[in-house]
């Protein structure tokens, strides 16, 4: 409402109108954990969103602080629960470089393809659960169906399935298991169709389009201004992939594509696109896959591990792309055995600060086809 | 592409007292020390510098530094000086793919940073990250609350080095 209107109804009968005060959560179905939204309302329509987190703190980094080097590996599985694998594989990375040590290629490869499988495993629960917020429910059984498999190739592989404290400073706890090379191979010839499947059963689906095209526009400028990254900024239309543009690990020796939001069903940048480009990235992570599960060279994983991890003094940020988009460590050695200080910037807390941006002006139920497109993890967004 | 050299020089020449030295640290992380209150005034500069264009915030992050110094007064007792706070800046350019790092450093006592939220909208939630786990106190930033303890928490900032559990919380024994 204008304020020139809202001043005429105060003078005419000494109405006064104001915003109604909503709250979504803590405890809601679609909110994927402990979040709370105060929303603002001007009838249906979303006036400002104050999002309230910290329901999950446990000062991951206070821990740290407390803790040898390799003792804050299963702290970083516990962050985002959903991509494990790469939360350690990103320490460890941070680490070795503060370290300058380089781990043997066969390492690097197993860590590739661990990586790249949680991408698919996180991804398709991104993709199920936000088809389930929809009103979809059928799609999410099937994502989990294959989630599955990537968890059973994990146990076999560190014995967990969720938090695998499997990826070390300098190598491996384990080597991989002499069937995993063909469990995978099967996993990705299974698991090919079944995207195909996927976008018959949900990305083009009449109702799932109405509700997530032209919603939650985020414009590219806008996303870099907020930090954004990951499958958030690509969907924006921005080629920006840290796997390619400021490389780690053996990611520069694989062929892969990029994929960008193109507005197909609307504009560039909406919760479709956001969706649309994790279907495109599990494509890639699995040619990822392809070429890195066939050049894994013979060697000893564990050889590297250093036995007493005592940096100089020194710093470094170091950042990967994590399934949600750029994590980042920053860890400061006074040359002890702890950490100094150890900060992460994790994609999820990032992109839960856009919230406000990306739902002004939309309905209320356009809330949860947002929160669910940016895809967070509250365990690291609180830390 | 720019190497910190070059950035440095550019920003001497620019702002000359705020802007003070160029230090290297291991392994080969460059950063530039400013002036905690025209931080700001820098920021927006490199943003929008057309040789520079440092359009992304990788990081934003505070640090007790605890670097202060126990001190005997008259009296007998004994309390710390010199001890800093500081906040270290990572930016990046995504059009000439150069980085670099920024550092200021507040005395714990008055610790003012000038906020750099308005200029990088991703800073907003970073500088109430430092400001409520560090107690760095960031000038004219737009909505400075605490963000991950909860609003009522009157026992300090947990990533202080001298950071004390309080006894009881609303009722609760917080140590276990």
């Amino acid at each position: 409402m204008s304020v020139e209107i809202e001043e005429k109804i105060v003078a005419t009968n000494g109405l006064k109108t104001e915003y109604m005060v909503l709250n979504m959560g803590p405890q809601h179905p679609s909110t994927h954990g402990v979040l709370r939204l105060e929303l603002e309302l001007e009838g249906e329509i979303i006036k400002k969103v104050i999002p309230h987190i910290g329901y999950l703190h446990r000062c991951f980094e206070k821990h740290a602080e407390a803790m040898s080097y390799p003792q804050v590996v299963p702290y970083t599985d516990r962050m985002d629960y959903l991509a494990s694998m790469y939360n350690e594989f990103g320490y460890a990375v941070a680490v070795e470089k503060l370290l300058g040590i380089q781990v043997p290629e066969r390492v690097d490869y197993i860590r590739v393809v661990m990586g790249e499988l949680q991408r698919i495993a996180s991804h398709l629960v991104a993709l199920g659960t936000y088809g389930m917020d929809i009103g979809a429910f059928t799609p999410f059984l099937y994502c989990f169906r294959d989630r599955e498999k990537i968890l059973n190739l994990f146990e076999i592989t560190c014995g967990a399935r969720l938090l695998y404290n499997y990826i070390w400073v300098g190598g491996l706890s384990h080597d991989i298991h002499p069937d995993f090379v063909r469990l995978t191979k099967e996993f990705i010839t299974y698991f090919r169709p079944n995207i195909k499947e996927l976008n018959d059963l949900l990305t083009n689906n009449k109702i799932f389009i109405d509700r997530t095209a032209n919603v939650g526009i985020l414009p590219k400028d806008t996303a870099i201004n907020f930090g954004i990254s990951g499958p958030n900024l690509r969907a924006s239309g921005f080629k920006w992939d840290l796997r390619k543009d400021d490389t780690y690990s053996v990611y520069n020796k694989f062929d892969f594509d990029i994929p960008i939001g193109e507005g197909l069903m609307g504009t560039v940048g909406d919760c479709w696109d956001r969706y649309y480009v994790r279907i495109l990235e599990m494509e890639q992570s699995l040619r990822i896959i392809e070429q890195a599960i066939d050049q894994i060279p013979e060697g000893d994983v564990a050889l590297g591990i250093p036995k007493r991890i005592k940096p100089p003094v020194g710093q470094v940020y170091s950042r990967v792309e994590n399934p949600r988009g750029e994590l980042g460590y920053f860890i400061m050695s006074n040359g002890s055995t702890n950490p100094f200080r150890v900060k992460v910037k994790g994609p999820s807390f990032v992109h839960l600060g856009v919230m406000n941006e990306l739902c002004k002006g939309y309905m209320v139920a356009d809330i949860i086809a947002i929160l669910g497109s940016i895809d967070i993890v509250l365990g690291e967004v609180d830390r | 592409m720019k190497t910190a050299q070059d950035i440095f020089s550019i920003l001497k020449e620019k702002f000359e007292d705020s802007v003070q030295e160029l230090v290297s640290v291991l392994p080969v992380e460059h950063f530039i020390t400013i002036n905690p209150l025209a931080i700001d005034k820098v920021c927006l500069f490199l943003r929008d510098n057309d040789e520079l264009l440092f359009d992304n915030l990788m990081n934003l992050s505070g640090v007790d530094d605890a670097n202060g110094r126990t001190v005997n007064t008259e009296d007998g007792a004994s309390k710390i000086e010199g001890a800093t706070l500081s906040v270290y800046y990572h930016l990046e350019s995504t059009s000439f793919r150069h980085k670099v790092a920024l550092k200021v450093s507040a005395p714990i006592d008055n610790p003012d940073v000038a906020s750099v939220a308005l200029i990088w909208r991703h800073a907003d939630w970073h500088e109430r990250e430092a400001y409520d786990l560090i107690g760095i106190n960031f000038l004219n930033h737009p909505d400075l609350r605490r963000i991950l303890m909860p609003y009522d928490w009157e026992f300090g900032h947990p990533l202080r080095k001298d950071y004390k559990d309080p006894e009881y919380y609303q009722g609760m024994k917080v140590p276990y």
